[in-house]
């Protein structure tokens, strides 16, 4: 993609860390970080008027992670994740209606409404669910890249997972496979800090998910998560390594959910405070804005421009959500076998 | 103009008290900002401003109990400029309308190829005719191929993938680690992906390890995906009965699969079926479980010898016509109702062994017409009978053949305990030919 010429640091006060970001670059992750937001806040509020109904895991703190990562994605390039997806099948390019109404359980949902919040999927949009199993994504993932090797087709997988999910076995049965076989997976690891009440401290004996594939021989580093044009960067250099055969590459983000693990949960386990903390000084969201305006990238107006348009979607969204119709009773017994070619 | 409404903190909440308010009338609010408290006999929780605005008026005083979910609790004006979302009622919980009976996904009813009377037989063991499937697949469509512990440099633990990685080269025919969770996983990733794999479980009892990717990722996702995502994948190996190994070793997962929606369960007993039936579950778009057993690895038997050989899933076969009892079977108890039935016949009574070769879907209309003829009916499994496979078929036949019935079905099978390892303990745990033979008998109150 062609860059315009790179801001540098020096021009500005504080450290700029979309350094190497276009201003159309920076616009458009604005813009997508936003979408997610919105999206989430207005799921977490159909949920609250019942709309929505079961687990409900919303994505909000976390936007940069999927929106830098898709910045690195090529097509035919996979996105494998756990049950907190929404962000990245926004950031795939998933239909917010189709989203929006799968969580409602309508007909005019991804999956027909048959699939919920965690089961969503889109081969259009490479992106491969939406997995309710913690862990179970980075066994699939890592499959999904020896898919990619077998086919020999340039293709990489981006398989996420969170702080929890590290310490499940099959995590390692998979990270040993990728490198033994030098598979295309681009491993990275949302550390959120809470695997849904447990923090990482009470959880992991190394706390620094970056190293777990130390024993593999797999390369990590950590990342702000907070920081979308690090984590792009990042995805940049692990997926350049995993797309020419160099075999696996792990990215600990390292990023904070605003929100309780699901809608139901109060989230006793941390404090006010730290979650305060957390938006006032790290928001992924306005720390872009800062960088935009700090380069005179975009005004007031401009902001409040993509600011309505991405409300506007959402609105619409869920005003689909709610109207699009049950699932047809017939539908109960379809998509359970495919017609076998004899 | 918008109605924050009383949020719900879980599916079930009707109800709950507004604890406290963070926010007063004139307040601006950003979405995100925490405005509110509310509890219920669980748990408390803060509610969030979802639009930007200014509160105009508080609704619902703090303290207020049972406040309706949905109720609106404060009104927010200004730039917030989104329309207001109109207060819908809480969706009355719809009483799904009543299905027809479910249609199990019965396979159209298909015979086994004809063979012409001159059609050329080979005799082979079920071992090479399982491998001469993988491979005669594996030359027919490059997206086949075969993963397991041992399979290739090995040749196989029970040298079913012989000559295989010598054929197909490492690329089609992979070693893997002894880690069957993680190999379960990559090889139904490597399905979604639009492969075809043959995921070899040195046996099914090592499985366990992996079941969570046979049921939850394999079977589920082309329903969790409105039939976007399909799962072209077989996972086969040796299962049930071995000898003098004990109880971790020795299982028959049949009953265990064949209750998933979603996974088809094949289960052979003789060479031709082993062949025809991998085949066919190879080229099928769905996951299949293949249930092998290795104490007919070594059996001989005649089969076709046409690579086109293909015998499809779903269909029971009627190995020996009777009219006095039927006996089901599936995998190698076929052989031991075969023998029951000779030494029934020699006793006077002409039984019907129906080889189910197929438990899900479960081929139930052979079994049924065959009871209404006979109107006995003895079921012969290696698992235990609780909520076995004998237990499905004899509840399918009580479904569509109870008056047909002249004495209650018995079921034979595993004893009720842990596979033993003391040779006669283990003799006395397994279905025998003896224990057929007494059961059919009593089904015919001789």
């Amino acid at each position: 993609m062609a860059r315009s010429p790179a801001v540098s640091a020096s021009k500005t006060k504080k450290a700029p860390t979309g350094a190497s970001a276009t201003k159309e670059e920076l616009l458009g992750y604005y813009r997508d970080m936003l979408m997610i937001r919105r999206f989430e806040e207005r799921a977490g509020q159909l949920y609250g008027m019942g709309l929505i109904g079961g687990f409900c895991h919303l994505y909000i703190g976390q936007e940069a992670i999927a929106v830098g990562v898709q910045a690195i994605k090529k097509s035919g390039d996979q996105v494998i994740t756990g049950y907190r997806d929404h962000g990245h099948m926004l950031a795939c390019g998933m239909d917010p209606r189709e989203v929006m109404a799968e969580l409602t359980g309508r007909a005019g949902g991804s999956s027909k409404g048959k699939g919920g919040s965690m089961h969503m999927f889109s081969t259009t949009a490479d992106f491969y669910g939406g997995h309710g199993i913690v862990g179970a994504q980075v066994s699939l993932g890592t499959g999904l890249a020896l898919a990619n090797k077998y086919k020999a087709n340039g293709n990489v997988c981006f398989a996420y997972f969170g702080d929890g999910a590290a310490n499940q076995g099959q995590v390692y049965e998979s990270f040993n496979m990728a490198e033994l076989w030098s598979l295309p997976v681009v491993y990275v690891i949302e550390n959120n800090q809470y695997a849904m009440g447990t923090s990482i401290e009470r959880s992991s004996a190394e706390t620094h998910l970056y190293k777990r594939g130390a024993s593999f021989l797999i390369p990590g580093e950590e990342v702000d998560g907070m920081d979308v044009v690090a984590v792009r960067d990042a995805a940049g250099r692990a997926a350049e390594h995993a797309r020419t055969g160099k075999g696996p590459y792990i990215l600990e983000m390292k990023t904070y959910r605003y929100r309780g693990h699901s809608m139901s949960d109060p989230a006793k386990y941390r404090t006010r405070e730290e979650v305060d903390q957390v938006r006032k000084t790290r928001d992924p969201i306005d720390h872009l804005q800062e960088i935009l305006e700090m380069n005179g990238w975009a005004d007031d107006a401009a902001l409040k421009a993509i600011d309505a348009d991405v409300k506007r979607i959402v609105a619409d969204a869920a005003e689909f959500a709610r109207t699009s119709p049950e699932p047809d009773p017939s539908e109960l017994y379809t998509d359970v076998y495919l017609e076998a070619a004899q | 103009m918008t109605d924050i409404l009383m949020p719900a903190l879980s599916p079930t909440m009707e109800e709950g008290t507004l604890a406290k308010w963070f926010v007063k009338a004139g307040d601006s609010v950003r979405s995100g900002d925490v405005i509110a408290e509310i509890e219920t006999d669980k748990a408390t929780m803060e509610v969030e401003a979802v639009d930007e605005g200014v509160i105009e008026a508080i609704l619902i005083p703090e303290g207020s109990e049972e406040v309706k979910v949905n109720t609106p609790i404060a009104r927010l004006v200004g730039q917030g400029a989104v329309a207001p979302t109109p207060v819908p009622p809480m969706l009355p919980v719809a009483t799904p309308e009543l299905v027809k009976p479910a249609p199990m996904p019965s396979t159209p009813v298909a015979i086994d190829p004809e063979l012409s009377a001159d059609a050329k037989m080979v005799k082979i063991t079920v071992r090479d005719a399982l491998r001469d499937a993988m491979a005669e697949e594996m030359r027919r469509d490059d997206a086949v191929f075969l993963m397991g512990e041992e399979v290739a440099q090995y040749q196989g633990a029970y040298k079913v993938s012989r000559d295989l990685l010598q054929e197909f080269g490492d690329r089609r025919v992979i070693d893997t680690p002894i880690t069957e969770h993680g190999f379960a996983g990559l090889g139904v990733g490597a399905a979604m992906a639009g492969l075809k794999p043959i995921i070899e479980f040195m046996t099914f009892n090592f499985a366990m390890q992996a079941i969570d990717h046979i049921i939850n990722s394999a079977a589920k996702t082309l329903y969790m995906s409105g039939g976007q995502i399909r799962c072209s994948v077989v996972f086969r190996g040796p299962n049930g009965a071995a000898a003098r190994v004990g109880a971790q070793h020795s299982q028959d997962y049949s009953a265990w699969y064949a209750q998933i929606p979603g996974l088809k369960v094949v289960a052979p007993y003789d060479a031709a079926d082993a062949k025809g039936l991998l085949k066919a579950a190879i080229r099928d778009p769905n996951p299949v479980v293949f249930l092998e057993h290795e104490m007919l690895y070594g059996t001989e038997f005649e089969i076709p010898a046409d690579v086109d050989w293909i015998v499809p899933i779903g269909k029971a076969k009627i190995r020996r016509s009777g009219k006095d009892v039927t006996i089901t079977a599936h995998s190698r108890m076929v052989g031991l109702a075969l023998k029951a039935a000779d030494e029934l016949a020699a006793q006077g009574i002409d039984a019907e062994v129906i080889d189910l070769r197929t438990l899900r879907p479960l081929d139930h209309e052979t079994i049924v017409q065959s009871v209404k003829k006979t109107n006995r009916l003895v079921t012969a499994e290696e698992g235990w009978g609780s909520m076995g496979v004998g237990a499905e078929v004899v509840a399918r036949v009580l479904e569509h053949a109870f008056d047909y019935l002249d004495a209650p079905p018995t079921r034979v099978c595993q004893e009720d305990v842990p596979m033993p390892y003391a040779a006669n303990l283990e003799l006395l745990s397994l279905p025998s030919v003896e224990k057929i033979v007494q059961a059919a008998k009593a089904v015919c109150y001789r």
